[in-house]
């Protein structure tokens, strides 16, 4: 191994890791004020479609350069939309939270497959469309290694570790966080304080849908050009657990997203390193999900929900 | 009040009842937007799955992982556990019924079959076992350990199946002895690949409802459910239950497995993704409420609309995909209670009247 790939198997990390970092971001702006959002592989999937045919048709009407924006705006729409059907059945009609949002992954996998028909002829996929090139910054992307790994990267990626940081400071150091996570920790405290539950669920909520959006979008718009059946196929799921992993914090899901984004990258590099010959590459697979298990056992440990995680607001029951 | 509760009575079977015609109307309707004709589509839908003998029987074959997946789910919530690894219990059931139906070909099928759909319960129910543990023990969350764990299966079975169960040059192992086929009934459906898996679901849905509602230790995982600390302070060990609920959990999922393997394929593929058994278990336990014989009814519709989705596309050119539209919205409405009794209130009121007057 020398220090190029190292810095090609950082590059390519960071890559896979965008998608999780913005959909687990999202799963936490829903989850920190009290609604489960099971549906995030959903509002990925919603995502990833806008994102695939907003920037065709964008491409198509002679946008070039502004089509994978027009494709993330598009993704951004569509997710809170998406996220709508879920925020009104679970908080208006007090569904449960965990079934509507399994409504909402089977929305998504019904209806974007069902418009891609529609719009391409029978089509199994959207046509390819070019996504975002690599953007390397001025000089960092010089240095050796660190370089080519961290600064030469796409737009969307930059933007992801951007959010991270400023996630943290809206949820942990504003008063609209302190708020978001008051309606998820203790809602009949935050009403007795005046701040409407239900509102502050919405937003919540929305934020979700807008980020797991973005998370699909970055999946078509980088990595496969299209969105097909199999665009996003389980990465939902890993931000949820990403999510839990990092204990509901933007700072721990981004660590955990980093190191599933490194497994997905680690398969492109056995066969490069040659190691299927000495391990089977399934062992080599397994790595991630069987270490998550490991660190969650031996160090993180009990791991803390907001406790109104998944309850439905009743002013009628304080 | 007896009034009252009748409403409330009749109620259990109208909401899903409703919430059903709901959501083919919200696919008619979604059908209409895009240009197709939904009494066409409907049409070609029901022919599919009743249109010959063959195709019925195809149909329930498609209905029985379906009933023993939402079974799985549907036991570890009333235990209060969110089961998301159904597909990778399933994985590793069928992996045991395919290690066990090849490596011990050499003996008796009255010991061979039983040790196959044993076998496959057992280890799809230790694999939900490990979930149950950690959650029991050490309080991780397991939704993320089930997630984790359906990733985990899907490549150790890949490994078996390919190390040791590999036609040669081919992505699937090899068969397992024709006298283990589980067939049923299968002359009279035109052969159809139906197996006695159908009839060990219902008996799993029996044994589920029994155990649960008639039994001690089901009143105990119940309580376990509705309120951990309160059935702890009751002096109830809840940590064995998790654990315990999680495993017959499991075994359901690992029965499916078995039944896909003896009675369906005859062999067991390498898988690229995820198959996607425990996704549709998720949506199957939802729409029955939880209750297993509400999962053996959801299972049925939802199998048939899967299974006749391809006529639709067949005969009406209507994309198949749309059946989860029509599912999701089904799910929906009866997640979304407050909506059907919305729709029926006008209903509601001129019932009223009429016992006023």
């Amino acid at each position: 191994m020398d220090w190029l790939t190292l810095g090609q198997m950082l590059n390519t990390t960071l890559v896979f890791s965008t998608a999780l970092i913005f959909a687990a971001l999202g799963g936490i702006f829903s989850e920190r004020s009290g609604v489960v959002n099971i549906g995030l592989e959903g509002l990925m999937m919603f995502g990833a479609f806008a994102a695939a045919v907003g920037g065709y048709y964008a491409q198509d009407a002679g946008y070039e350069t502004m089509a994978p924006w027009i494709g993330v705006l598009c993704a951004m729409a569509v997710g809170v939309i998406g996220a709508l059907i879920h925020a009104v059945a679970s908080i208006t009609f007090k569904a449960d939270q965990t079934i509507s949002g399994t409504v909402i992954n089977f929305l998504a996998a019904g209806s974007t497959l069902y418009l891609v028909k529609l719009l391409f002829e029978g089509a199994g996929e959207t046509p390819l469309i070019d996504g975002f090139s690599k953007y390397p910054i001025p000089v960092l992307s010089k240095i050796p290694v660190i370089g080519p790994g961290l600064f030469n990267n796409y737009p969307t990626t930059y933007l992801a570790i951007i959010l991270v940081i400023v996630v943290y400071f809206l949820l942990f150091k504003t008063p609209f966080g302190l708020r978001l996570r008051a309606v998820g920790e203790h809602p009949s405290a935050a009403d007795t304080l005046g701040v409407n539950v239900n509102r502050m669920r919405y937003v919540g909520v929305m934020l979700s849908g807008m980020f797991a959006g973005i998370g699909g979008a970055t999946i078509t718009l980088t990595t496969t050009g299209t969105f097909a059946h199999n665009t996003i196929s389980g990465q939902g799921f890993i931000a949820i657990a990403a999510m839990i992993f990092g204990k509901w914090n933007p700072l721990g899901a981004f660590g955990a997203a980093v190191f599933f984004g490194f497994s997905q990258a680690i398969r492109n590099y056995v066969q490069l390193f040659g190691w299927s010959q000495s391990i089977p590459q399934e062992f080599i697979y397994m790595i991630p999900y069987v270490l998550t298990i490991i660190v969650l056992v031996s160090a993180v440990g009990r791991s803390s929900a907001p406790s109104a995680l998944g309850q439905p607001y009743d002013p009628s029951k304080r | 009040m007896n009034k009252l509760k009748k409403i409330f009575a009749t109620d259990s079977y109208i909401v899903p009842l409703v919430a059903i015609i709901l959501g083919f109307l919200v696919g008619a309707a979604v059908m209409l937007i895009g240009g197709y004709d939904p009494i066409a589509a409907y049409g070609a839908l029901f022919k599919r799955v009743f249109g010959s003998a063959y195709d019925f029987g195809e149909a329930i074959r498609e209905m029985t992982p379906l009933m023993l997946t939402g079974l799985s789910v549907a036991f570890a919530f009333r235990s209060g556990m969110f089961n998301i690894g159904a597909d990778g219990q399933v994985l590793i059931g069928m992996t045991a019924a395919s290690v066990i139906g090849i490596k011990l070909a050499g003996l008796p099928t009255f010991l061979l079959v039983p040790l196959a759909v044993i076998g496959a319960g057992l280890f799809g129910g230790m694999w939900a076992g490990i979930a149950g543990y950690l959650k029991a023990k050490r309080g991780i969350n397991e939704v993320i350990t089930t997630i984790m764990l359906n990733w985990v299966a899907l490549y150790l079975a890949n490994y078996i199946v390919r190390t040791f169960l590999l036609i040669p040059g081919q992505n699937r192992s090899e068969d397992i002895p024709a006298s283990m086929w589980l067939t049923f009934l299968n002359s009279i459906f035109d052969n159809a690949r139906l197996h006695w898996g159908t009839v060990i679901a219902l008996a799993a849905a029996v044994f589920f409802y029994i155990y649960l509602w008639k039994t001690k230790q089901g009143f105990e995982m119940r309580a376990v459910g509705l309120n951990s600390h309160a059935a702890e302070y009751a002096g109830m060990n809840v940590s064995r239950n998790v654990m315990k609920s999680m495993f017959i959990a499991g075994v359901f999922a690992g029965l499916a497995g078995a039944g896909e393997v003896l009675g369906v394929f005859h062999y067991q593929s390498v898988f690229a993704g995820s198959p996607g058994y425990g996704f549709d278990g998720i949506a199957v336990a939802l729409l029955g409420l939880t209750h297993p014989f509400g999962v053996i009814l959801a299972a049925i519709l939802y199998g048939m609309l899967t299974y006749g989705s391809a006529g639709m596309s067949f005969n009406a050119d209507v994309p198949p995909e749309l059946i989860r539209i029509v599912i999701g919205s089904i799910i929906f409405f009866i997640a979304a209670q407050g909506i059907v009794r919305w729709v029926l209130k006008p209903f509601y009121f001129k019932r009223k009247k009429e016992k006023v007057l």
